[in-house]
């Protein structure tokens, strides 16, 4: 019996507090919306390349479709995927209050001492569960971002039956532009993301096996 | 945890039990591989593919691009007009666009041309350019999108189709009105009948007050400010009405079939 005891002990150290950092449905989430994103990047940046709105091209090597007409199918097909799983995100992020509690509230001030933490070394990354202001203002500005992107989309794919979204955006032209622009905010989002994630390996994990 | 180790055997060792159950279980990589394999199946009958068929990505895309078609269609109101813009905002010059050089374009003496009707309408007389710029002809300034991503904004004069449809006796209740063209390797487009009624899809006989030019598909091409680019067919020798889907020069090599705006 005393063996039994012991061992008990010794597991229960072993794991100090089983906290599940990233709930299953933020994991499955991430993971696919993650996967949608890589698709309409790689096709839209093909898409791009038909028409250029700056004076360059997305090597073919990093697109996605072989022809625009490939890359078109890809991006109205993954679109599906990116939409309803954002859409899943969205809900469930207000219903469970997480949006509330792991966003809010972003200060000012909270930003400035957390970024000059940041840039001196000083951020502590002991609670995977609270998020610090820097990444506050990332996580729900990139939310805002994801949210323009789908609406700048949709501005581009129906200005004649979805007109009044097109207005909103400026007009036509000028909502290729917000659409091209929101993707260069989530890719720069998603190089910052990565390699902090490879940083901090213990956030990594957190988004894989949600501990 | 709490209620796992409520689980567990007063008196046995825990690591040991661990063993013994690992062993029990199958091979997991086999087990993966087949579970792998049996939703691959799955996923197959879902999208309606021959099962005998290897899965593949081109097929799914297709299935969904059809999906996306009925998509469009249900989004489609026939009443919402297109944007109109002032002659002001008219795009100068206006590209030419094709799949050709400007050299290559077709070059129709308008004596010769004729416009040919066919499939479930009552009329099937052809239509002298002389005899259609007798029509009643409107003007629309609007912006026409390519699926390339660029827009120009043009000005199109002619009749809308809507009254050219009712004047030869076409069944508006048939699904297509299917345009032939001729364009080198045989253009041709399908065109739904509910975009082909709408107010502002237009046989066009003028761009800009000037008699079409040959950059811009004389002596007729179809205006649907409602359609992408390439679902505006230039050069325009024939139109039938039909049930059919005739497929099109673009829709056979994977752009979308509907291509709304």
């Amino acid at each position: 019996m005393s063996s039994i005891t012991a061992s008990d002990q010794a597991s229960a150290k072993a794991t100090p507090k089983a906290k599940v950092i990233q709930p299953a449905w933020v994991r499955a989430l991430h993971w696919t919306n993650a996967f949608a994103m890589v698709l309409m990047i790689m096709s839209g940046w093909k898409i791009y390349n038909a028409s250029p709105l700056f004076d360059f091209t997305f090597s073919d090597s990093i697109t996605l479709g072989g022809w625009l007409g490939g890359a078109l199918l890809w991006h109205f097909a993954a679109m599906w995927l990116l939409m309803v799983n954002g859409l899943i995100y969205l809900a469930l992020g207000l219903a469970t209050g997480r949006f509330r509690k792991k966003l809010l509230p972003i200060t000012p001030e909270g930003v400035l001492a957390d970024t000059k933490a940041a840039l001196t070394g000083k951020l502590s990354h002991e609670d995977l569960t609270k998020y610090n202001y820097v990444q506050k203002l990332l996580y729900a500005g990139i939310i805002v971002v994801g949210i323009l992107i789908v609406l700048s989309g949709l501005a581009i794919w129906k200005p004649v039956q979805l007109q009044y979204l097109t207005a909103m955006f400026g007009g036509y032209e000028a909502a290729r532009y917000v659409h091209f622009f929101c993707m260069a905010a989530i890719v720069a989002f998603m190089v910052v993301h990565v390699v902090l994630a490879l940083l901090v390996p213990k956030s990594l994990r957190a988004m894989i096996i949600g501990r | 945890m709490g209620r796992l180790r409520n689980l567990l055997i007063p008196g046995v060792d825990k690591t040991l039990l661990l063993k013994d159950a690992v062993k029990t279980m199958p091979d997991l990589t086999r087990r993966r591989f087949i579970s792998g394999g049996a939703s691959l199946g799955a996923l197959t009958l879902l999208t309606g593919c021959d099962v005998t068929d290897q899965f593949s990505a081109e097929e799914m895309l297709k299935q969904v691009s059809k999906f996306n078609d009925g998509v469009q269609a249900w989004m489609f109101n026939p009443d919402a007009l297109a944007p109109t813009f002032p002659e002001s905002a008219i795009t100068k010059p206006f590209p030419f666009n094709a799949y050709y050089s400007l050299d290559e374009a077709p070059e129709i003496e308008a004596k010769d041309w004729k416009l040919e009707v066919r499939g479930l309408v009552e009329n099937k007389k052809s239509w002298t350019l002389e005899e259609l710029y007798k029509l009643p002809q409107v003007k629309q300034v609007t912006r026409h999108i390519c699926v390339e991503g660029w827009s120009a904004i043009g000005s199109w004069t002619g009749t809308p189709l809507r009254d050219f449809l009712q004047i030869v006796g076409a069944d508006t209740r048939a699904k297509y009105v299917w345009f032939q063209c001729a364009d080198k390797d045989g253009y041709n487009s399908p065109l739904d009948m509910r975009s082909a009624l709408h107010a502002q899809t237009q046989m066009t006989f003028k761009f800009g007050d000037e008699i079409l030019p040959r950059a811009y598909g004389f002596p007729m091409k179809i205006r649907v400010p409602t359609k992408l680019g390439f679902k505006n067919p230039k050069y325009v020798i024939s139109m039938e009405v039909t049930n059919d889907y005739k497929g099109g020069f673009w829709e056979d090599q994977g752009y979308n079939s509907f291509s709304g705006s």
